[in-house]
């Protein structure tokens, strides 16, 4: 892009404008991400889901955002006032943040940062001490316990998280996504999904965890710890934590298809026609969708199960993974 | 190189409008939202009884075995990645190097799992 040669004021407000647009496509995602979560689950478990807020219910979320936005701000006097206010913007502005370097097609990416994924997880990570503030500054013992069983798990499943894409990082020799996402041109069976596909196992449920969905959402076990670390969240405060987690399910998404399913690539080099974004947004959906899905069909696990499947069983098996794709590369090289 | 920065440039204007965007909406909030101050509401919720003792309680101390773990995981991940980037130009000796990186870091966590640091018995 020529608006990326030098930096003046007016490539300075193109950026600008569209980082905005972008925020508020996120915006609209997570609106309708939240109302079609309900509609999906309430046909799973045979209800009609939202249906009264205007046609189909689809102005549910829009009612629920402006409700949360006349709700009195309560503060409660034992908490720590400066940390408790500053927890959901800490939680909330990496989810963001890290958009920043996610490509949709070859051409429409905000930032090429030649260290994209790395700067994904460094960012991501950054919402666990948001959470754990939230939970330590309610002071409340189910805020605290629900803070420190999430900072727990999180970081738990983001070792396991980081390694599984080490693979993927091997087979591309690159970092930024734009270069991984090239590296998988001309049909699925180029995919990384295919040679990394316990990579991409691993990657799916350490990002569950990390979403702090079900069946892993043990922080906000709401049978044992009432809502975990924003029991005393309320109004557009709570509205920001919730936010959070529905833009990193966004940016999740983005994540998988860039890594795992061939980005903004078409599945068969004859259905090349269909624009790229077309198919970036196709594979999104379905990420998307999946996760929605799991949810409704799989019970929340047990904390102890939760804890031994991320040491005891992902992150060893991210470390063989790493290994077994050195050495076929190693093998491939060889018998050339 | 200018294309370089202007990349950081974007990761700065992210930055800027992520602060800006809970900012506005809490300030744009208190425009509209009731403010009705009674001493009980601003009490720390128990279930509905009157909170005993003090919220910060002690916890277990599990959590910061895990969190010790996980220092030692996350760094050795932060040399996994620029071996993985390289691995094209360093060939057979670095995947040497890395299993027996790797394989001291395995012998730790073996050592853990046996010494039940993995276990999770209470909350």
């Amino acid at each position: 892009m020529n608006l990326l040669q030098d930096l003046t004021f007016s490539s300075f407000m193109w950026f600008l404008s569209g980082a905005v647009v972008l925020l508020a496509v996120v915006l609209g995602f997570v609106t309708y991400a939240i109302y079609f979560e309900r509609k999906v689950i309430g046909w799973i478990q045979l209800r009609k889901g939202p249906n009264r807020v205007g046609p189909l219910g689809l102005f549910q979320t829009v009612a629920d955002v402006l409700k949360l936005l006349l709700k009195e701000d309560t503060i409660p006097r034992n908490a720590d006032r400066f940390l408790f206010i500053l927890a959901p913007v800490i939680a909330f502005v990496p989810a963001f943040v890290v958009l920043a370097t996610i490509p949709y097609t070859s051409l429409l990416q905000f930032a090429d940062l030649n260290v994209g994924l790395l700067y994904y997880f460094a960012l991501s990570s950054i919402s666990t001490i948001g959470i754990l503030l939230g939970g330590w500054a309610s002071n409340n013992k189910y805020s605290l316990l629900g803070g420190m069983r999430s900072a727990a798990q999180m970081i738990s499943y983001e070792v396991p998280l980081v390694m599984s894409v080490v693979g993927v990082v091997l087979l591309s020799g690159s970092l930024s996504l734009n270069t991984i996402v090239e590296g998988q041109a001309g049909g699925f069976w180029q995919w990384n999904i295919l040679p990394q596909f316990v990579g991409f196992i691993i990657f799916i449920i350490a990002a569950v965890s990390e979403l702090n969905r079900t069946p892993f959402d043990l922080p906000e076990a709401e049978s044992e710890l009432v809502a975990g670390y924003h029991v005393e969240y309320s109004g557009f405060r709570f509205a920001f934590f919730m936010l959070a987690e529905y833009v990193y399910v966004y940016a999740i998404a983005a994540l998988t298809t860039v890594l795992f399913l061939g980005g903004w690539h078409s599945p068969l080099p004859f259905l090349d026609f269909i624009p790229a974004i077309v198919w970036f947004i196709l594979k999104f959906l379905s990420i998307v969708f999946f996760l929605f899905w799991i949810r409704a069909t799989l019970p929340r696990i047990r904390v102890d199960h939760l804890m031994s499947l991320g040491w005891k069983v992902l992150l060893p098996l991210a470390l063989v993974n790493i290994f077994v794709t050195t050495i076929v590369i190693e093998l491939i090289k060889y018998f050339k | 190189m200018e294309t370089y920065i202007n990349n950081y440039v974007i990761v700065a204007i992210f930055i800027a409008l992520g602060i800006f965007l809970p900012v506005a909406a809490l300030t744009f909030g208190r425009l509209l939202r009731p403010n009705n101050p009674i001493e009980e509401k601003y009490t720390t919720y128990e279930s509905g009884n009157e909170p005993v003792g003090t919220g910060q309680i002690r916890f277990n101390i599990r959590y910061y075995l895990f969190a010790l773990m996980f220092v030692i995981f996350d760094v050795e991940t932060v040399f996994l990645y620029p071996w993985a980037v390289a691995y094209n130009k360093l060939g057979l000796f670095a995947l040497v190097e890395m299993l027996i990186f790797v394989s001291l870091l395995v012998v730790g966590l073996a050592y853990a799992w046996k010494k039940k640091v993995l276990q999770w018995n209470s909350i």
